[in-house]
């Protein structure tokens, strides 16, 4: 491998953020008709590596070198101008505006001195077809899911002609069709020589796609190797600075021994539950000290059955129990009263208040909850704070840091631990463990498995099977917006649920 | 499906359009005279200034700010256009030249602190409205009144549109202004990058707008707008005076609301401010075709009609939250 080929590099790049040193003098290579991933930790400095190559963060020291010119770029405007096309971590587009308009606002097409809609409008349609992807593309961006929005930043960033593209975790949401789909753009991008830079915590995706792996940790960098010469223990093992083998075994065992306890007795129960368009009617039963699992593919019905368990949509048929009392839930606020909780996929843009402390954001749902009377004494909540940042190991100078100073993977650790913390009796996460490494993840599923011996309710929707697999004591199976079956026990498998989905019916 | 349902952001436009034609309708029937084109012509003559400023406005507040000193600068404008014609000898062209030149560098000094000293938009152009009125008071303390032939001219002249319909010059100038309006903020890239920055600022910057141009010059455009309003002000008034124009810039910023944009940026429309003020000023109307009616109950209509306009606004957006389903799509194998 020559230096000719070289597309990026940065040398030796320092960026200090107050009290924590984001990049401690890394190098990055990036070449032609590569595709490189980018691995650590959350809070490893992953995001700030390409911001500084993007121009939204500034390094302190170090140099930049795009094709052999040295570049400083100052503002993320001048990165497109330089060919730089990026998808930031999290969907970072326009809710006001159309889909249309998020694809193509700052070049869009002028006609006649004025924009020329129609063609924005059916320039974005292709855009999307691209993906697989066909919509009314003129409806605002907000009323689409949040796995569509990505699919969207992700075809903005593909619109663009650029030499380096930079997806920075743009699968976090998507499914495994909608990632085929974007990885076979990816490739045919790659023989035409683009460069790529792929951040993930999907291991299996990195080994995928990437040519290359860059490993960050703490900032600092840990090497850069070929994928095909790096196996995947090495690799867990060179970003959590730890011998693999024996961080796995406690992990499953504590999850285990968690998952003893699940007595049947129901919290939560309701007959012919539907809402006409979203979801056809279904009957579900949430025991106490049971983790319940949704399960399917995107679309499938199963946000929408959590939303009208929740009353987020008003259900237009069916009736529900809990504590074995009839009861009607109509909209949030009923649901809340009777004790329930939710944790939307949502976090960006319906959790985070990005200017409050990570203690002040922990305790916001506990302390609603308690009503904004009842007084959480300091102490007390520094110890509820200090635990989840211990627990999900939060990378962070200390709690009363700004949200919005964290890294996306910790900023979504601190609002789960927001619903963690709550106290709920039916605790509904809607997927949890999006954006979070691999560590954490285990984290949180034995927090799920403790909730659930507590004797608290708990229903889970994640599109890694495995993570339902290992946590679930029963799981419903949705398809077509239709609940077609259920498993328990050891039926739940990755292999039953595919045959499920694949079967229609149980 | 897509041309039956009308578009949800179109609502409150609608709304308001709507009540305006219900007022017009309510005064038809009540009052004997009221029904006549050119009722709601003089409701363009009495208000092309305010029209003028409401446009700009509005545009500000999409932009996700706001511009306190449009009144106040209206007042400088006509000030400025006094002096240089009855002291400098100025031509009326570098008259209302220096107008705008004075007005746009209030907006960009505005718009300058705001984006890279990071003022509060209600702050600067809270201190940008005192020195404006300072300087009325700095250049001259009593009423001015302005001879200049081709002001005259202006403000007398009347277009006859019907048989006993007529407007003025000034309501052609605010109509251009409000097409040109309608152009920048649908179909300028200046335009939709001030509404993507009211969306979400953040993402805005992160998809390469230029965020801080666009700002600076969001509020020059507003200074520089309310400079042509101050003209049209002259051509309406004849005289300058420092307290002309006294909290002008809340009705402009309620023909906005009124008009349906929202004060949290990112939506509405330039057009709603047009219909804004025409329902200000049908109030009005209807309060002096009334006779026995105090005109300061027209505020208190004002101040009723915000709230049930904000009213309307939350619950329109609260709905599209809680109704907001997830919005189909099809995945092409
Ligand atoms: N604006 C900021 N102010 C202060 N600290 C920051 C800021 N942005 C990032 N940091 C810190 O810099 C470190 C690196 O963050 P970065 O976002 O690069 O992590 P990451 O590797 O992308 O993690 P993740 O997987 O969670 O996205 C973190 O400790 C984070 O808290
Ligand atoms: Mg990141």
């Amino acid at each position: 491998m020559g230096t000719e080929n070289v597309l990026v590099r940065m040398d030796g790049i320092c960026k200090e953020f107050p009290g924590v040193k984001a990049l401690d003098n890394v190098d990055f290579t990036l070449r032609h008709g590569e595709i490189h991933a980018v691995c650590g930790e959350n809070g490893a400095g992953k995001s700030t590596l390409i911001k500084v190559l993007t121009g939204v963060e500034h390094n302190e020291s170090g140099k930049i070198y795009l094709d052999g010119v040295a570049i400083s770029p100052k503002t993320p405007m001048e990165a497109p101008a330089l060919g730089i096309s990026t998808v930031y971590q999290e969907v970072n587009l326009c809710p006001n505006l159309s889909v249309a308009e998020n694809i193509f606002i700052g070049r869009e097409p002028i006609r006649n001195g004025k924009i020329d809609w129609k063609e924005v409008n059916k320039r974005s349609e292709i855009a999307l077809a691209k993906l697989n992807l066909k919509l009314d593309v003129s409806g605002r961006l907000d009323e689409y899911s949040v796995a569509i929005q990505q699919m969207v930043a992700i075809a903005r960033a593909l619109d663009i002609s650029a030499k380096v593209l930079v997806l920075d975790e743009p699968t976090s949401s998507l499914n495994k069709i909608e990632v085929a789909n974007l990885f076979r753009i990816m490739r045919k991008l790659k023989s035409e020589g683009m460069g790529i830079i792929f951040i993930t915590h999907f291991l299996e995706q990195v080994y995928e796609i990437s040519d290359q792996i860059t490993i960050l940790r703490n900032g600092q960098l840990v090497g850069q190797f070929e994928t095909a010469k790096l196996d995947r223990l090495q690799l867990i093992a060179k970003m959590i600075g730890k011998d693999l083998a024996e961080f796995e075994k406690t992990i499953k065992e504590d999850v285990r021994d968690a998952g003893a306890a699940a007595n049947e007795d129901a919290f939560y129960q309701a007959r012919n539950l539907g809402q006409q368009g979203s979801i056809n009617p279904f009957d579900i039963k949430i025991g106490k000290g049971e983790v319940m699992g949704l399960a399917g593919l995107l679309g499938s019905g199963r946000t929408e059955s959590a939303r009208v368990i929740f009353g987020i949509d008003e259900p237009d048929s069916g009736e529900t129990e809990v504590d074995n009392k009839k009861v009607e839930i109509k909209t949030p606020a009923d649901a809340i009263r009777l004790g329930f909780a939710f944790c939307s996929e949502n976090r960006k843009t319906e959790g985070i208040v990005a200017n409050l402390t990570i203690r002040e954001n922990i305790i916001l749902a506990l302390q609603g909850k308690r009503g904004m009377g009842a007084y959480l004494s300091h102490k007390e909540q520094e110890e509820i704070a200090e635990k989840y940042v211990k627990l999900l190991n939060i990378i962070t100078p200390s709690i009363e840091q700004l949200v919005g100073n964290l890294s996306g993977g910790n900023q979504q650790k601190v609002l789960l631990a927001r619903w963690l913390a709550t106290e709920a009796e039916l605790l509904i996460l809607d997927e949890p463990t999006r954006g979070i490494d691999i560590g954490a993840k285990a984290e949180v599923q034995k927090l799920v498995l403790q909730l659930a011996a507590d004797g608290k309710a708990v229903l889970l929707i994640s599109s890694e099977l495995d993570e339902m697999v290992r946590c679930c004591s029963r799981m419903a199976v949705y398809k077509d917006k239709q609940k077609i079956g259920e498993l328990k026990g050891a039926e739940i498998s990755e292999i039953n649920v595919m045959k499920t989905i694949a079967g229609g019916q149980k | 499906m897509k041309n039956l349902q009308i578009n949800s952001k179109f609502v409150p436009l609608l709304i308001t359009i709507g009540l305006f034609l219900a007022l017009f309708a309510a005064g038809s029937v009540s009052y004997e005279g009221f029904f006549s084109m050119q009722v709601v012509l003089n409701l363009l003559v009495d208000n092309a200034f305010l029209i003028i400023v409401g446009l700009s406005q509005a545009l500000v507040i999409i932009l996700g700010g706001i511009d306190l000193s449009c009144g106040a600068l209206i007042a400088l404008s006509s000030m400025v256009a006094a002096y240089s014609l009855s002291h400098l000898n100025l031509h009326p062209a570098l008259a209302v030249l220096a107008v705008l030149i004075v007005c746009s560098a209030f907006g960009f000094v505005q718009g300058w602190l705001i984006t890279y000293r990071k003022f509060q938009p209600f702050i600067a152009t809270l201190c940008g409205m005192f020195v404006a009125r300072g300087l009325c008071f700095m250049i001259n303390q009593d009423t001015v009144p302005i001879t200049d032939p081709f002001f005259v001219t202006m403000a007398t002249t009347r277009i006859k549109l019907i048989p006993g319909a007529a407007i003025s010059t000034s309501v052609i100038i605010a109509l251009v202004i409000v097409a040109l309006y309608i152009y920048i903020a649908h179909f300028t890239k200046f335009g939709r990058a001030v509404y993507a920055i009211g969306g979400n600022e953040q993402s805005a910057r992160l998809m390469g707008l230029p965020v801080d141009r666009t700002k600076v010059l969001a509020y020059t455009l507003s200074g520089f707008t309310s400079g042509l309003a101050g003209i049209v002000f002259c051509f309406y008034m004849l005289s300058a005076y420092g307290l002309n124009a006294m909290a002008l810039e809340m009705d402009a910023i309620a023909a906005a609301v009124i008009g349906g944009t929202l004060m949290t940026g990112g939506v509405g429309f330039v057009i709603g401010s047009v219909f804004g003020v025409m329902i200000e000023g049908i109030m009005q109307t209807l309060i002096t075709f009334q006779g026995d009616l105090n005109s300061w109950w027209t505020r208190i209509a004002v101040a009723f009609l915000l709230c049930v306009f904000i009213v309307v606004q939350r619950v329109l957006v609260l709905k599209r939250e809680a109704k907001k389903r997830i919005r189909p799509v099809e995945f092409i194998a």
